[in-house]
């Protein structure tokens, strides 16, 4: 049997514990957290999830146009839609069904 | 915890309920298309249970890609929740046997209820916790069920729909924009991951990356918290 998607959900589950319980474990006992600790989790999640676009985004490459057309349509179609309605499920399902018909359908 | 309690939760979670259930089917289609039957999109959700990086899991696992990068990835997108637990000490000070599941069962959304609503009237705080949690968790593992099931009966064309990821990054990215004082941070992110891009290439550029964006939040620190960033 192959162990590799066990230990991979056994490191996602334990990675994941430890975010949410180091708080907990280090300054249950009314110890005040540094403040840099305290300065990083105030500016870390904007500057995380501005790099995890990129990361999303890693691959366009503009020398054929169904490399980069695609994402760069729906990517601004989801802005658009969010900008306009404010509601996730609509950005997230109407910019991925988009995307979904441009690769499928029009940049073959 | 008390039927009473359950049925105070439930309303309050109604959103999340709305939230979840599409989000996990998406979850679970994606597991399904990347050839992982049901049973693992569950088990990830039960154990897991972190919507974001079980997204970019899908991918990873795909990829087959080494433990050591998995622990990585999965840090670098949970890293909020560190904040999310140092606002929920006090809350959580007296919760006894329940504690270490209410630690565990703290996603953004279940963080977005419980750190900012009231306790309705006539429920011990510890079983409304208990409730909202458990009930956001049903949601999300059901979902994810949901998606399985429906991927492997249906034959649907999935390619493309890993887009998903990239759409709930660039969702939950725009809302944070639209707090002016998370502009500086998210510039400095997003500067930090184009340049490691431009010098390390695609496959390897997001551990620099991550490197690049706290030494420069942390050079530029006066800075931003001069600028109300960190108000």
């Amino acid at each position: 049997m192959n162990l590799y998607p066990l230990a991979f959900i056994a490191v996602m589950a334990a990675v994941t514990i430890l975010t949410r319980a180091l708080p907990f474990l280090l300054f249950d006992r009314g110890k005040e957290p540094p403040e840099t600790v305290l300065y990083l989790g105030r500016v870390l999640p904007p500057a995380v999830m501005a790099m995890l676009v990129a990361y999303c985004l890693r691959e366009l490459e503009f020398s054929a146009v169904g490399s980069w057309a695609p994402q760069v349509i729906a990517v601004g179609a989801v802005a658009a839609l969010h900008k306009w309605k404010h509601n996730t499920l609509l950005s997230i399902f109407g910019g991925t069904l988009l995307y979904m018909v441009l690769v499928q359908a029009v940049f073959v | 915890m008390s039927r009473k309690a359950l049925s105070a939760a439930f309303p309050v979670t109604l959103p999340v309920l709305f939230g979840f259930v599409p989000l996990g089917i998406a979850f679970g289609l994606l597991m399904n298309a990347a050839g992982y039957h049901v049973l693992w999109s569950i088990l990830m959700s039960l154990l897991v249970y972190a919507g974001s990086a079980q997204f970019m899991g899908v991918e990873l696992l795909s990829a087959i890609a080494p433990l050591p990068q998995v622990a990585v990835m999965t840090l670098i997108i949970n890293f909020r929740h560190l904040v999310y637990g140092l606002s929920m000490l006090e809350k959580y000070r007296d919760m006894g046997w329940r504690k270490p599941y209410l630690i565990f069962a703290l996603p953004d959304e279940t963080y977005a209820i419980l750190s900012s609503g009231q306790i309705p009237q006539g429920i011990a705080s510890k079983d409304y916790y208990l409730a909202v949690s458990l009930l956001n968790q049903i949601y999300w593992v059901a979902g994810s069920a949901l998606g399985g099931l429906l991927g492997a009966a249906l034959p649907i064309n999935t390619h493309g729909a890993d887009f998903a990821m990239t759409a709930l990054f660039l969702v939950i990215a725009l809302g944070q924009w639209e707090e002016r004082k998370n502009r500086p941070s998210a510039l400095l992110g997003l500067g930090a991951a184009l340049l490691s891009l431009l010098l390390f290439g695609p496959d390897r550029f997001l551990i620099p990356a991550l490197a690049l964006m706290i030494l420069a939040l942390l050079a530029f620190r006066s800075r931003l918290e001069r600028e109300g960033a960190a108000v």
